[in-house]
Formats: C-alpha cells, sequence, structure tokens
C-alpha cells in the first residue's frame, strides 16, 4: 500500500499535554487530584443552557447563516463595542466559529503564504504553531521571560522580525502563564507592528478574566484595527467550552476570506449554542463577575501556597493559572510533573508542555473549588519539601 | 458597612468553615484585619449564627418540615411585632417571616414529629387571641436549601488534564 500520510502532518509534534493525560488516564486513581485542566469548573449559567434548551424545544435545528446568526453578531458586535472599545460591523467584519480554535486555524490559512513568518511568543496555547505549519507558515518562537512577567517586550519582537515577518500572535491574556499586557505594554509592540507592516491575530479568549487590571485588546490602539484579527470565544468567560463557540472580529478583506474556508470545512458553528451564546451576551455579565470574583479568590490562594512553599512565583493577573517556577529543585518540568502525581497524586502540566522557555516552570489551573486547592497544594508542598530535604543531603 | 466585611460575608455565608487565615489570603486582606471585622459583626449580630445544611432524609430521623400560614387580627398600638414575639419564643418554631399577600405570618417548623406539629398548632398557635386561621403545609422533598442542591448531582465528567 503506498503511504496513505501527509508528510506535513507526520511531521507534527503530537501535544506535550497528551503526554500526561496518558499517564493520568493509566492510572485511573480516583485519589488523583488534578489541577491540569484548561476550562472553568464552574457549569453553564442555568439561564444560558435554558435557552439552549429552548432553542431545541422550538425545532431550531437548522443550519445558520455561514458567519452565524445575525442576531449573535449584532450582540458579539456591542460585547466588543463595550468591552474593548472597538467597532465592529455585524454583517461584514464579524464571523462566528467553532470554538476560538477554529478562528485560529482558519486566520492563518486565510493569510499565510508559503514561507511567511509567523512570530509566536511561548510559553503559550498549544495550536499555533501547528497551524501554521499546516498552512505552509514558517514559526518563529520568541521565548518570553519570567523577569518581565512573561510580557512582550519591543525589544524581543525587534529582535525576531525579518523581512519575511508576516504575522504577531498575541496570546493575552496568557495561557499558561496568566500573564497579561497593559496598555503601556502594548503600545510599543503596536508601534512596531505598524512600522514593519505585521497583521496581528489577537488571542484574547480569557479577556473577560483579569484581575485588578482592565484588558485591554491592541486593536483598540490606534491604527491597530485594520491590522488585526481579534479572537474570542465563550468557553471561559461564560463556561461554555462544550458548546464549542469562538467568533472572530477583523476587517473585511480578512475576514471575507476566512469565511471562505469555514464555509467548505465547517458550514456554521452549532445552532444551538448560538442560541445560548445570544443569552450569554444579553444577561451574562453577572455571572461573569461572580466566577471572576471566585477565581481572584483562588489565585490569591494559589500564588500565597507556593510562596509559602518557597517556590518563587510571579503573579498573575489573567486567565486560571498560575506559572510556579521550580528551578530551585534541580528537576525538569517533566520529571516534576510525573513525579509529583506518582508520589502524591497531583497532576499539574509541565511548562514544557506549551513550548521549550516554560521548562522550569508548572502551569497549575485554579480552576476548583477551594478544597481540592488545598487538599493539593497540601500534598505539593509535602513533595517540594521532600526534594529540598533530598538535594540538601546530597550536597 | 466597609467593602472587606461584604466580601467576608459573600464567603462565608457559603462556606463558614473556612479559617481566618485562608479568609485573609483568598481577599487579599490582613488576618488581624479580617478577625476583628468578623468579630465586630458577631457582636452587632450581622453574623447570627454559624450553621450546618443537613439532608435529613439521609439519616435514620423520622421528622417532618411544616409550613404554616397564621393570619392575624393585629393589635392596636402594638401591630404585628409583639404577636410575632408571642410565636417565635416558642422554642419548637425555627422560622417566622412577616408576609404581603393573603396572610400575615408565615410559620416553620424543622425537625419534629407530625403528632408533635399538630400539638403545636392546635394548643399553642390557634388559641393565640388574634390568630384567626391557620393553614399548614407539610414538605415533602427537600431539593435545595440555602442555595445548597441536596439531591443527587453528577460529579464532574471534566477531562483531568486539557490544554
Amino acid at each position: 500500500m503506498r503511504n496513505p500520510l501527509s508528510d506535513k502532518v507526520i511531521a507534527m509534534k503530537p501535544s506535550g499535554i497528551r503526554k500526561m493525560f496518558d499517564i493520568v488516564a493509566e492510572m485511573n486513581d480516583p485519589d488523583v487530584v488534578s489541577l491540569g485542566v484548561g476550562e472553568p469548573d464552574f457549569d453553564t449559567p442555568w439561564h444560558i443552557r435554558e435557552e439552549g434548551i429552548y432553542s431545541l424545544e422550538k425545532g431550531r435545528t437548522f443550519y445558520t447563516s455561514n458567519a452565524g446568526l445575525i442576531d449573535l453578531k449584532k450582540e458579539i458586535s456591542s460585547y466588543t463595542d463595550r468591552k474593548c472599545g472597538v467597532n465592529y460591523d455585524p454583517s461584514s467584519e464579524i464571523m462566528v466559529t467553532v470554538g476560538g480554535s477554529e478562528a485560529i486555524d482558519i486566520a492563518m490559512r486565510a493569510m499565510i503564504n508559503p514561507g511567511d513568518e509567523v512570530i509566536v511568543p511561548e510559553p503559550c496555547y498549544v495550536s499555533y504553531q501547528p497551524c501554521a505549519l499546516l498552512a505552509d507558515g514558517v514559526v518563529v518562537t520568541i521565548p518570553l521571560q519570567e523577569k518581565n512577567e512573561f510580557k512582550l517586550t519591543s525589544e524581543e519582537l525587534m529582535a525576531a522580525i525579518t523581512p519575511k515577518t508576516k504575522i504577531l500572535v498575541l496570546p493575552f491574556p496568557n495561557n499558561p502563564t496568566g500573564s497579561v499586557m497593559t496598555r503601556e505594554d502594548l503600545e510599543p509592540i503596536a508601534k512596531i507592528c505598524i512600522d514593519n507592516d505585521i497583521i496581528v491575530i489577537s488571542d484574547e479568549i480569557y479577556s473577560a478574566l483579569t484581575y485588578e487590571t482592565e484588558h485591554v485588546s491592541i486593536a483598540s490602539l490606534p491604527g491597530m484595527r485594520e491590522r488585526t484579527v481579534m479572537i474570542n470565544g465563550f468557553s471561559k468567560a461564560f463556561a461554555m467550552t462544550g458548546w464549542r463557540l469562538g467568533y472572530a472580529c477583523a476587517p473585511e478583506l480578512i475576514l471575507r476570506q476566512m469565511l471562505k474556508i469555514h464555509q467548505f470545512a465547517i458550514m456554521c458553528a452549532p445552532t444551538t449554542s448560538q442560541y445560548a451564546a445570544i443569552e450569554a451576551l444579553r444577561n451574562g455579565d453577572d455571572d461573569v463577575d461572580m466566577m471572576k470574583e471566585s477565581y481572584n479568590q483562588r489565585r490569591r490562594f494559589l500564588v500565597y501556597a507556593f510562596r509559602e512553599m518557597g517556590l518563587h512565583c510571579f503573579e498573575p493577573f489573567g486567565a486560571f493559572y498560575v506559572f510556579p517556577s521550580i528551578k530551585g529543585l534541580g528537576m525538569s518540568s517533566d520529571d516534576f510533573a510525573a513525579a509529583l502525581l506518582r508520589e502524591e497524586k497531583v497532576a499539574v502540566v509541565p511548562g514544557t508542555a506549551f513550548g521549550d522557555s516554560g521548562e522550569g516552570f508548572l502551569r497549575v489551573s485554579y480552576a476548583y473549588s477551594l478544597d481540592e486547592l488545598k487538599t493539593a497544594t497540601d500534598r505539593i508542598a509535602r513533595f517540594v519539601a521532600r526534594v529540598q530535604a533530598l538535594r540538601k543531603l546530597k550536597k | 458597612m466597609n467593602e472587606m466585611k461584604e466580601k467576608i460575608l459573600s464567603v462565608i455565608e457559603k462556606n463558614s468553615k473556612i479559617s481566618v487565615k485562608d479568609l485573609a489570603v483568598v481577599l487579599g486582606e490582613n488576618e488581624d484585619d479580617v478577625a476583628r471585622a468578623i468579630a465586630e459583626m458577631e457582636e452587632d449580630e450581622t453574623i447570627c449564627g454559624y450553621h450546618t445544611i443537613i439532608n435529613w432524609d439521609k439519616t435514620n430521623r423520622d421528622r417532618v418540615v411544616a409550613l404554616i400560614e397564621v393570619c392575624v387580627t393585629p393589635q392596636r398600638s402594638r401591630g404585628f411585632d409583639h404577636l410575632a414575639e408571642r410565636i417565635y419564643n416558642f422554642p419548637e418554631v425555627d422560622t417566622v417571616y412577616l408576609m404581603s399577600g393573603s396572610y400575615d405570618f408565615c410559620v416553620m417548623l424543622e425537625g419534629k414529629t407530625l403528632r408533635e406539629v399538630s400539638r403545636f398548632i392546635s394548643e399553642k398557635l390557634s388559641t393565640l387571641e388574634s390568630v384567626t386561621s391557620t393553614a399548614t403545609h407539610f414538605v415533602l422533598k427537600k431539593y435545595k436549601d440555602h442555595g445548597t442542591v441536596m439531591v443527587h448531582q453528577n460529579k464532574t465528567e471534566r477531562q483531568p488534564i486539557v490544554p
């Protein structure tokens, strides 16, 4: 038989997170506490679920138009205006996608020509690199520094730019670091993008989850709206991961081409989810505030707990992750995570699952109840103390 | 009331077992300040007690919960408060609310046998001079109490590791 596979796909590395998943699944131990989940622990608020149920009862089980329900696109337009101060035309500059993930994929495919360079700051979510590669892009990674709180600096960006640079992926608030970029942080980045004619894919899926600071979209800075594809969705803000619903906002020139791919590959986002999402945007602000307050409390708890253990943990102001450093313990992230799981039955994700620059760090999610976090941090503290004691002995 | 006190209340309303230290950490406040604020609120009875939500259906105790609608004739110059006091002073009464609508007091008795409830109504409550009528309802099943769902809920089906 001939080789049935694409060389490009074979060359793709499987997601680093999969390894950890397999070990946990294999253990199949009810005593394992996992802090490895990148999705909210809240159920979708009932009024939103109820709206989805109602749409099914009414028999709204047809396709919608490719770009999504116009009422939903209008709500997205008003939400984006209200929260980010950027105005998009619902009829030509907004499309509803199957999660933010689809939007990332089609944005890359709509813009990349073979050999175009895509700058991806790391550590970051796992899909940018494979999507860029599938679109024949060349990925240039920037290892972000903890000393800069994992923000992208203008020096780092300048050093990565070549004449072939076309796209910058800007994933803030960031998964896995929890880092956010303020207006002051974004301004020099925006200037560089304009000067060098770079398009930004701004993945703002965690925009609703920032603490003690307001989210700023780079699209809201002067001169950036026309060169930004803004990606967002319902998964994190409204605890709607399983509904698979996201959206992209971009100038019509780009969006029209993204829509073409979406039209042929997906047809339209799930109809039930779209109806539920209208309700989320119209009446969901209080739910988001409630969840955000909870996350913020757990965030403080985790940062405190890791610092108590003597681990360095910079204070993250976004998403629902902390990213403590284990550099002083003489173990790699992978080894630490594997040993922690084996010895104390706590699952965390090694920072390296999000890029080489995640070495020496762990991604710890706080999308868990305070009780679960307490149990887990007690166990981690025990493990860390043991590792430290052993190190002293060896010396 | 200051902002910190309101935040404390919103946390301990759902979780009164949280330690003062943890409470201070999750709210980003100083531990001594939190302890003082709680003491103040206990003192001025903003915090009236710490109770436990129990699903008695899971125990062997046979007990009923009764909700009694009570109509009264308010007394001149003493209004409803005096009457309410006559009712809430009975130790078997758990809850008394003054209501708008077709009756005046909502009285709840929890954890009694059927016989105890009927004796209380016929001998004590109905015989109060100002009480003109009562209507008693028994709770058949508690689904949710104080914001807590009492019936069985499925455990999370989230995947243990997700990017």
